[in-house]
């Protein structure tokens, strides 16, 4: 009966030198297609949403439930000599809080004196969770469990405890792609709390082993920045929202140009144990509007 | 057709372990590369052809997820496959030391490149960084993975091939 599987064989027989060329020539359309317009696969971004996404979530709903097991045995045992200090610090902060509010309705009152609205503390925000990481070494690109559907869009930022994590890239209608600030290929421009000079902070993947990121072309003239300081995302970022904290500077040394200055600064976000995230629900570009 | 179903089974498996469980288990950032034991793996067992189909559709996948460009990761895997077929010729199953040679080879070919294609054009002269801190941890990781995952595929080929040649004869 071999003929029958012959013939089953014998349809497929394309050379493979052909087969090579053929797929050769799909790649580069592809690469062109994409690299010179602003198509973005969206329908095979849909699709695969669809076949990869739920294996991802759940075996990392699998792996994060071991490791918070594992984790708990080892911690109960802190967690019930920390619980014994909290409690005396909670009476400690609830006197503290008091005064903060009150603290807190003089400030609001100043505000309102001053005509400063909160513009940008209120933003709306939703939760996601890390379900993959980029697959090759080179960068540190991660995807969340959240999509189109979830009413998210390319280029919303992407914070955790309290820093910037990055924005979001690509996206499908149930997962999104952030790309990370410490990525090689990411560039934010920020700014000095302290002295409101900018800078452009770089991401290295030569400087993430050390965990930090790099910055760049900080002009301070006045000698004003010092290790330790703030650095926030700047107001002439396009993609980022303003005055979200990207980390403290943790070296600073002069440009040999001795105009500018550069270093390394620590990030406020922990990207080696990242695992849920917050999504600003809202891009730079609507709020300028 | 049963092959090819299994196949692609076997490249999102990879692909979902590589994005999840292996970046768990990685060592200073570096995890194994799966995909490109997969692709090998198929590439010297089925001949070129095969190989070209596997590594087009892993990297095909790799692109969408977290590729710049579509079709980047696809080319290489490409190549990486077809080139692996041409091994078929001198592939013998019970011999592992040409696997892992290949694996081994390939890996660091497409690390390579990759470093060539993605840093150096953006003028990160750094090689030797590079070789010691992301291209050489890689392969060593992904030849000390193909130890164990290199049997499961040939295991599974087989049972494949005896599958087939059962269903021939009821035929």
């Amino acid at each position: 009966m071999s003929p029958v599987t012959k013939r089953k064989k014998d349809k497929f027989s394309i050379p493979s030198k052909y087969l090579l060329l053929i797929l050769t020539c799909v790649c580069v359309a592809l690469m062109a297609v994409t690299f010179f317009t602003d198509y973005s696969a969206t329908p095979l971004n849909k699709l695969v949403g669809y076949v990869v996404v739920p294996f991802q979530d759940g075996v990392s709903r699998i792996g994060t439930w071991i490791s918070v097991r594992v984790d708990e045995l080892g911690e109960l045992r802190i967690i019930l000599q920390e619980n014994q200090k909290l409690k005396e610090q909670i009476d400690e902060l609830t006197v503290q809080n008091t005064q903060l509010q009150q603290d807190k309705y003089e400030l609001n009152n100043l505000r309102e004196l001053y005509k400063l609205d909160e513009q940008y503390s209120g933003y709306e925000k939703v939760g996601a969770r890390i379900i993959a990481r980029d697959s090759g070494n080179w960068f540190h690109a991660f995807t969340i469990n959240k999509g189109t559907d979830d009413g998210l869009a390319v280029d919303m930022n992407v914070i955790a405890g309290g820093g910037l994590v990055g924005r979001i890239v690509d996206i499908g209608s149930n997962w999104a792609k952030v790309n990370a600030i410490i990525n090689d290929n990411s560039n934010v421009s920020g700014m000095v709390l302290a002295s409101a000079d900018n800078l452009m902070v770089r991401g290295s993947l030569q400087l993430m082993a050390e965990g930090v990121i790099g910055f760049g072309q900080l002009n301070d003239s006045q000698n004003t920045v010092e290790v330790g300081d703030k650095v926030v995302t700047s107001n002439i970022s396009d993609k980022y929202l303003p005055s979200i904290l990207i980390g403290y500077i943790s070296e600073i040394s002069q440009d040999t140009n001795n105009i500018t200055k550069s270093g390394k600064i620590t990030p406020a976000v922990d990207f080696e144990h990242l695992e849920e995230v917050l999504v600003i629900l809202k891009t730079k570009q609507q709020i300028g509007d | 057709m049963k092959r090819n179903i299994i196949l692609f089974f076997i490249i999102l498996c990879g692909f979902v372990f590589q994005t999840t469980l292996f970046q768990a288990l990685s060592f200073g950032g570096i995890s194994p590369n799966i995909l490109i034991i997969i692709t090998v793996s198929y590439g010297f067992m089925y001949g070129k052809k095969c190989g070209m189909v596997t590594g087009f559709l892993c990297g095909l996948l790799m692109d969408i997820f977290y590729g710049d460009v579509l079709g980047f990761y696809a080319l290489v895997y490409l190549y990486i496959g077809a080139a692996n077929g041409v091994f078929h010729s001198i592939f013998y199953q019970d011999d592992i030391k040409l696997p892992l040679v290949l694996i081994l080879a390939s890996d660091f070919v497409y690390s390579f490149t990759c470093y060539v294609l993605l840093y150096l054009l953006r003028s990160r002269f750094d090689i030797i960084f590079y070789l010691k801190h992301v291209i050489l941890p890689e392969v060593v990781y992904t030849i000390f993975v193909t130890v164990f995952i290199y049997p499961c595929i040939l295991l599974l080929n087989r049972t494949m091939d005896e599958i087939e040649r059962g269903d021939n004869k009821v035929v």
